[in-house]
Formats: C-alpha cells, sequence, structure tokens
C-alpha cells in the first residue's frame, strides 16, 4: 500500500500525474509538463513536495559521537545551525545511505535520510548505536517542501519572511516561521540551483504550499513533479541513491571521496576502504554525441570490451541534450574519452565529461 | 486533451491513420499517446523507399521517460519521413493529429483498425 503525502489532495486536483515512489504516491509531473517544469527551475522558481523524505534524531551525551562513528564525513567541526551532506557506509565500505546531518544543539542532531532507505536505515542505526544517545524516527512528523530556483530569495522577501532566511548555503534556522507557519528552514536543495527547503508540521503543510504559491506566482513559481527532480538533479551532476550509489558502490567509486574523511577516528567501514585501495572504477558524466537516451542499465562497451554501466540517464532539458552518469571502468574514465553505449541494440557514441554538466550560473 | 477526430482510423497501439487516397496513408500518434509519453525528445525515423509489413517497427518516439515503438498498421512504402520531427520533435505533444510521421503508399494490406467512436471507448478503459 501506499502512503500519501500531507499534499496529496492538492497534488491530485492541480492536475499532478500520480505516481508510486518509494511507497507514497506523488505527482511525477503536473500539466505543463516536465521540461517546463525543470526549466521553470532554472530561470525562475519551482516548488517540490518532498514530505517523502526520513527524518531521524539523535540526542544526548553521546550523540556526537554516534554521528561520527556512522558518518564518513566529519561532524565534530560542525556549528549549530549548519547542514553537512555525508554518506553512511557498510562494514565493507559500501553505501548504505546518503543524506544531510543537520546540528540542532550540541547535544542533538537530525539525519534527513531517502524515504526508501528509511527503514533499512533506521535498522542499521539501531544495531549500530551505543552509549547515552536517544535515537527517534520522526519522519511522520515532518512534512517537507523545496522552493528551489533563482527566485527563491525573492519570493521569501515578498511572503515577509526575510529575517528567517539562513543567509548561507547549508545553513539553517530551526525555529523560524513563513506566513504564520513554524517552521525549519534550511538553504538546500537537489537541483543545482539556490532555494530553501522547509520541514513543518503535517498539518501545516498544505497552507505552507498555497501561500508559497500565491507569494511566488509573479515570479513564475510553479509546482513541480518528481520527473523535474530527477532531470535537474542529474543536470547538476548529483549522484542519486539506488543509481549511483548502492549498498555495493564505495564512496570512492561513486566520486565522493570529499565527504570521506579518512583522518578522522574510527567510522564504520573505514576499514574496508583503507584497504580496498584506489578503486577499479568511476562515477563519470557521459554525454551523448549521437541521437537517443542512455537509460539506466545500459552496458557500456569500448569496441567488444564491457567497461560500464550507465546509472542514470535523461535528456538534460536546460542543456537541450542527452547526458548520463555511469560507473565505469577507471582506465576509460578519462575526459574525453568516447565510449559506446548499447541502447535497445544500437550502439551510440558518448563522451566522457567533467561533472556536473550544469552548474549555476553557468550560460548554456 | 484533444478530442479524438471523427474522419480517422485507429489501432489499439494508439497509432491513426489518415487515408489520403485509396492506398495511401499517413501515420502519426494519437494525443493519448503523446500523453502518456509526455515531453517527447527525439523521433527515429525510416528512409523514403522502405518497404514495411504490418506490426514492422517504423518509428521510435523518446520522451524524457520513456521509450516507445511506433508499428506499422499497414504494409506498403514509405514515400515520404515528416523530416521536421526531426528538429522538432514536440509538435508530436503539440499537435498529435497534424505532426504525421511518414507517409505511406501502395498500402495492400491493413489491420483490424478502429472508428474513433471505439477508440474513445478504448482509451476511457485504459485512463
Amino acid at each position: 500500500m501506499e502512503l500519501m503525502t500531507p499534499l496529496f489532495d492538492i497534488h491530485r486536483t492541480s492536475g499532478g500525474k500520480i505516481v508510486p515512489f518509494a511507497g507514497y504516491l506523488l505527482p511525477v509531473q503536473y500539466e505543463e509538463g516536465l521540461i517546463f517544469e525543470h526549466n521553470a527551475v532554472r530561470t525562475k522558481g519551482g516548488l517540490f513536495d518532498v514530505s517523502h523524505m526520513g527524518e531521524v534524531t539523535f540526542t544526548g551525551k553521546d550523540a556526537l559521537t554516534n554521528v561520527q562513528k556512522l558518518l564518513t564525513n566529519d561532524c565534530e567541526s560542525m556549528k549549530v545551525g549548519q547542514v553537512r551532506y555525508s554518506l553512511m557506509c557498510n562494514e565493507d565500505g559500501g553505501i548504505v545511505d546518503d543524506l544531510l546531518v543537520y546540528k540542532l544543539s550540541e547535544e542533538a542532531y537530525m539525519l534527513v535520510i531517502n524515504a526508501a532507505n528509511r527503514k533499512k536505515d533506521v535498522d542499521w542505526i539501531k544495531a549500530h548505536i551505543a552509549g547515552e544517545v536517544d535515537f527517534r524516527d520522526v519522519s511522520d512528523e515532518f512534512a517537507q517542501i523545496a522552493l528551489q530556483g533563482p527566485k527563491a530569495q525573492s519570493i521569501m522577501i515578498s511572503i515577509g519572511a526575510k529575517e528567517e532566511l539562513p543567509e548561507k548555503y547549508y545553513c539553517f534556522k530551526e525555529k523560524a516561521s513563513v506566513a504564520g507557519i513554524p517552521c525549519l528552514i534550511s538553504r538546500t536543495g537537489y537541483t543545482g540551483e539556490d532555494g530553501f527547503e522547509f520541514y513543518c508540521s503535517p498539518s501545516d503543510a498544505a497552507t505552507l504550499w498555497q501561500k508559497l504559491l500565491e507569494a511566488g506566482r509573479e515570479f513564475g513559481l510553479i509546482p513541480c513533479g518528481l520527473g523535474a527532480r530527477d532531470t535537474l538533479r542529474l543536470e547538476a551532476g548529483m549522484p542519486l541513491y539506488g543509481h549511483e550509489m548502492t549498498d555495493a558502490i564505495t564512496p570512492f567509486e561513486a566520486d565522493l571521496g570529499a565527504f570521506v574523511k579518512m583522518e578522522k577516528a574510527d567510522f564504520i567501514g573505514k576499514g574496508a576502504l583503507l584497504k580496498g585501495g584506489i578503486p577499479k572504477r568511476m562515477r563519470v558524466g557521459l554525454s551523448l554525441l549521437d541521437r537517443g537516451i542512455a537509460r539506466e542499465n545500459s552496458s557500456i562497451f569500448c569496441t567488444n570490451k564491457e567497461i560500464g554501466v550507465v546509472t542514470s540517464g535523461t535528456f538534460a532539458p536546460y542543456l537541450g541534450s542527452a547526458i548520463a552518469m555511469a560507473l565505469l571502468d577507471k582506465y576509460y574514465a578519462t575526459v574525453g574519452t568516447v565510449v559506446e553505449i548499447d541502447v535497445r541494440g544500437k550502439r551510440l557514441r558518448a563522451k566522457v565529461v567533467k561533472l556536473p554538466f550544469y552548474k549555476r550560473g553557468q550560460k548554456v | 486533451m484533444n478530442t479524438i477526430p471523427k474522419d480517422l482510423k485507429y489501432t489499439k497501439s494508439h497509432e491513426w491513420i489518415r487515408f489520403i487516397d485509396e492506398t495511401t496513408v499517413e501515420i502519426g500518434i494519437t494525443d493519448f499517446a503523446q500523453h502518456a509519453l509526455g515531453d517527447i525528445v527525439f523521433v527515429n525515423l525510416p528512409q523514403e523507399g522502405d518497404s514495411v509489413a504490418i506490426m514492422d517497427v517504423l518509428a521510435d518516439v523518446e520522451s524524457v521517460k520513456a521509450v516507445s515503438d511506433i508499428y506499422s498498421p499497414v504494409a506498403g512504402t514509405v514515400i515520404e519521413i515528416n523530416a521536421e520531427l526531426l528538429d522538432a520533435p514536440e509538435l508530436l505533444n503539440k499537435e498529435p493529429y497534424e505532426a504525421w510521421i511518414v507517409r505511406i503508399k501502395d498500402v495492400e494490406e491493413i489491420e483490424e483498425t478502429l472508428d474513433s467512436e471505439v477508440y474513445e471507448k478504448l482509451t476511457a478503459e485504459e485512463a
């Protein structure tokens, strides 16, 4: 059975095309369509229901010790009000999940985890926590809405929430309010644009959604679905769990070594990552040279040798071309290398390119 | 949704057929089909002069989310392809009943087609 977010009725009545995703019924797109929504986020603003995301908290004297042991990034240097991206690894160095860490206070941390991994993560964490810490899955206490795009800040100012905004990227304000609705506001997102994510009570979600849409109308803000969320993150070169990351892919293979602090004291997976040495395969960006889209799981060849697999592929609406991410044999993972992708029995040529495909403010 | 034109014939796989004369047809995809696919970004077309049999893959259309083969509902010879679609595939979304994909001549055989009322019922059931 699929769950409904607090915004389900709004999505349905406003023309959302509803699909099941990670156990929830969510809009994949609205009537204007994916490309229109994608480009709205790149040029104006888009509003996303991301209430399916999971939230868990660690509270107590040993909160930091536990977070440090579970995560690959270093959270010791975090200040209250900061957000940090991290991975959580298993003993073999494979990725259990990728997540955001919110430092709520010296003894309280919140992790925002992938909906599809919620149960796995909670079980994993429960099996590995120790000491004086209260661990809770608080996912059902929060709805989450993301406002993304170059007009996000102007929209927040026009709604009268200027004082409530975190000034820097990857910072948050815990006890903020928007149009009278209490929420946590964080300057984060999954689109490659500036923007804010709001965590509020499920009972307030519909009102917050409507108020944001009303305030954003004059700026060109529109509701966006999961389809645009996926093409936006892909165009911005951001990995997605279950695609570029799995339990059998290490952070180094996923080209996420910047979020693994090997110099910090022990964390789960460190031993295996040390022993693993330089990975044999690597996440790369591919730009298609022939017409067509390389989809997930397409095999990649150099002449007749299989050298990798596509992990995500799409048509990048803002760039106007087909792109993909892939796990490729390290030998071929150099920018400029031309490879062949098997797409429905046809070989399409693609070139290894630098990630991200799109960077904010970059002219196309 | 656009209304379903009365003067066309339809297939269960959501192609439409317009008879230009008794042995020449235009083939396209229906509004239902383009709606299900979403934003179309690539179209691959056959070559002029190709001979096709019923249920041969005539072309494929690819949207951001999916790719779909277009099957030939007739046997004949491709006389013209709508090359405009190569540069403007979104025409299939915008004007599904104007944006023909191929024209086929010397049509000898035709698969069982549906008239507009029957097709409308079919799509109502699938929606």
